[in-house]
């Protein structure tokens, strides 16, 4: 029996954008706060703040657009856009729509939205592999955005950020990088959750950790490895999911990765937790340093709970794409602090009677 | 809320789509039916690239109702390098970084929400270039 998901026809990614906000909020400012100022533990040193005009759709928007200048497809050949969040902007009403109508390419195109905590980006992904592996498609776009809320107070507040990345998947031959195999591992485990109606989720603390993250993450990499018959060595980079900058490092030395791999797609101690658009992030910033040949990791996870493992080999025409559009660091690096008042302002926080 | 207007007007508002005369070649944003310069009815829809400078500009310190959550926000006259000037809000800049002649790309944002319950309107505002 395989546990591995691929095709029978080559896919591979042949656009990918990324997209961070301006603004960031200091952990300190937060811990100033809410623990008087005892910043000794604190997850990350900050993360980014989606300005008062922005959401999942302009975010997941521009994305989309730099994936697009790269792919150098016309809008119009793609088959699915498929958006993967827990903050969509509507409760019922797609955000994908929205997206593909701004991007030029509806209406000839399948659209939904994806939920699975912050895994809805992989999620999406991985349907679009699908999609286009078995000739329903030649084009299909997936996107991991997100603008993460968290309760004013709450461990999650130091971390819960915004940003995201979209990919086009395609023909390998066409591809900056060919699927290799992918893995879904996915078990009921209520790590984190938010119900209808509610405005923050509700998370099991210490519970989050070994039996949530650790154990979905590290079993969908291992199998994949297994899989495909891989060793920690054979990947010049490997992005985890990264709630906090703990997590993403301490999985990868459980499996056996330096840190010189993980470094280019570690983003949380600077921009937080995007949740569903972390891991697609911290992949279009290892795709931004990938050289041809390169053998790449990604592995995610949702809440709820589960991961996807994916490993892609990157080809020649990365080279010919990559600045085609802004690169992951050139958003990290435009950055904007904005004061804990300010951040409560545009993120609807202060109570107006 | 007038979702109708909206719904017409969603090409122009996200990829600021104008028009052009087929006669004479006079782009016209927002689009026209009649071309301002030969008279033609023969027009076609263009989108415009986003690009532009910035001509003058205003800060908004007490806004019409709906945009209050924006506020102290920059409205600008903007020169779009296809020769066509339009209106349009400023993002992702502080009122005191903005001059005349400020380079400026286009993107699509938040333009207002309709309260609790109604629709989200997403349109074009522009911002300093992110040079890629």
């Amino acid at each position: 029996m395989t546990r591995k998901l691929k095709p029978n026809r080559d896919v591979g990614i042949v656009g990918y954008g990324a997209y961070v906000p301006r603004y960031r909020l200091a952990a300190e400012a937060i811990a100033d706060v809410w623990r008087g100022g005892q910043n000794a533990t604190l997850p990350v040193e900050s993360k980014s703040v989606p300005g008062p005009d922005e959401d999942t759709v302009t975010m997941a928007i521009e994305a989309a657009q730099n994936a697009l200048r790269r792919a150098g497809i016309a809008p119009e050949v793609i088959r699915a856009v498929w958006v993967g969040s827990e903050s969509h902007p509507y409760a019922v009403k797609p955000t994908s729509t929205i997206v593909a109508q701004a991007l030029g390419i509806a209406p000839y195109t399948n659209a939904a939205d994806f939920e699975f905590a912050c895994k809805a980006g992989t999620e999406a992904m991985q349907a679009a592999i699908g999609f286009v592996g078995s000739g329903m498609a030649e084009y299909a776009m997936a996107i991991g955005m997100d603008t993460a809320q968290g309760r004013p107070g709450d461990a999650l507040e130091y971390t819960a950020a915004a940003g995201g990345a979209a990919y086009i998947f395609g023909p390998a031959e066409e591809a900056i990088a060919v699927l290799e195999g992918s893995v879904s591992y996915v078990t009921d485990t209520p790590d984190f959750f938010r119900r209808a109606y509610q405005k923050y989720p509700e998370h099991g603390n210490r519970f989050t950790g070994e039996p949530a993250y650790f154990h979905h993450v590290l079993s969908a990499a291992q199998a994949l490895m297994d899989e495909l018959g891989l060793k920690s060595e054979d990947f010049a980079a490997v992005v985890f999911h990264q709630p906090n900058s703990k997590f993403p490092q301490r999985a990868a030395r459980k499996l056996g990765f330096t840190r010189e791999q993980i470094h280019a797609g570690l983003l949380a101690p600077v921009i937080g937790n995007t949740y569903a658009g972390a891991s697609p992030l911290g992949f279009t910033a290892a795709l931004d340093e990938a050289k041809p040949g390169d053998r790449l990791l990604i592995v995610s996870f949702g809440s709820g709970a589960g991961s996807d493992a994916m490993s892609f080999i990157v080809t020649d025409r990365i080279e010919e794409v990559r600045d085609r559009a802004p690169r992951t660091r050139a958003y990290i690096e435009r950055r904007q602090a904005v004061d804990y008042a300010t951040y409560l302002r545009w993120r609807k926080k202060v109570k107006v009677h | 809320m007038d979702i109708p207007r909206h719904w017409r007007l969603h090409n122009q508002r996200y990829k600021l789509e104008g028009s052009r005369c087929t006669r004479c070649g006079t782009l016209a944003f927002p689009p026209r039916p009649i071309c301002r310069v030969c008279r033609s009815r023969d027009m076609e829809p263009y989108t415009f690239s986003g690009r532009g400078t910035v001509y003058s500009y205003s800060v908004v310190y007490q806004s019409p109702e709906g945009f209050e959550a924006y506020v102290p926000y920059v409205v600008a006259l903007i020169d779009l390098e296809e020769g066509v000037r339009i209106t349009a809000q400023l993002t992702d800049v502080n009122p005191d970084e903005v001059y005349i002649g400020m380079p400026v790309e286009m993107v699509v944002r938040k333009i207002r929400e309709d309260g609790e319950r109604g629709l989200i309107v997403y349109g074009y505002k522009f911002r300093p270039p992110l040079t890629a």
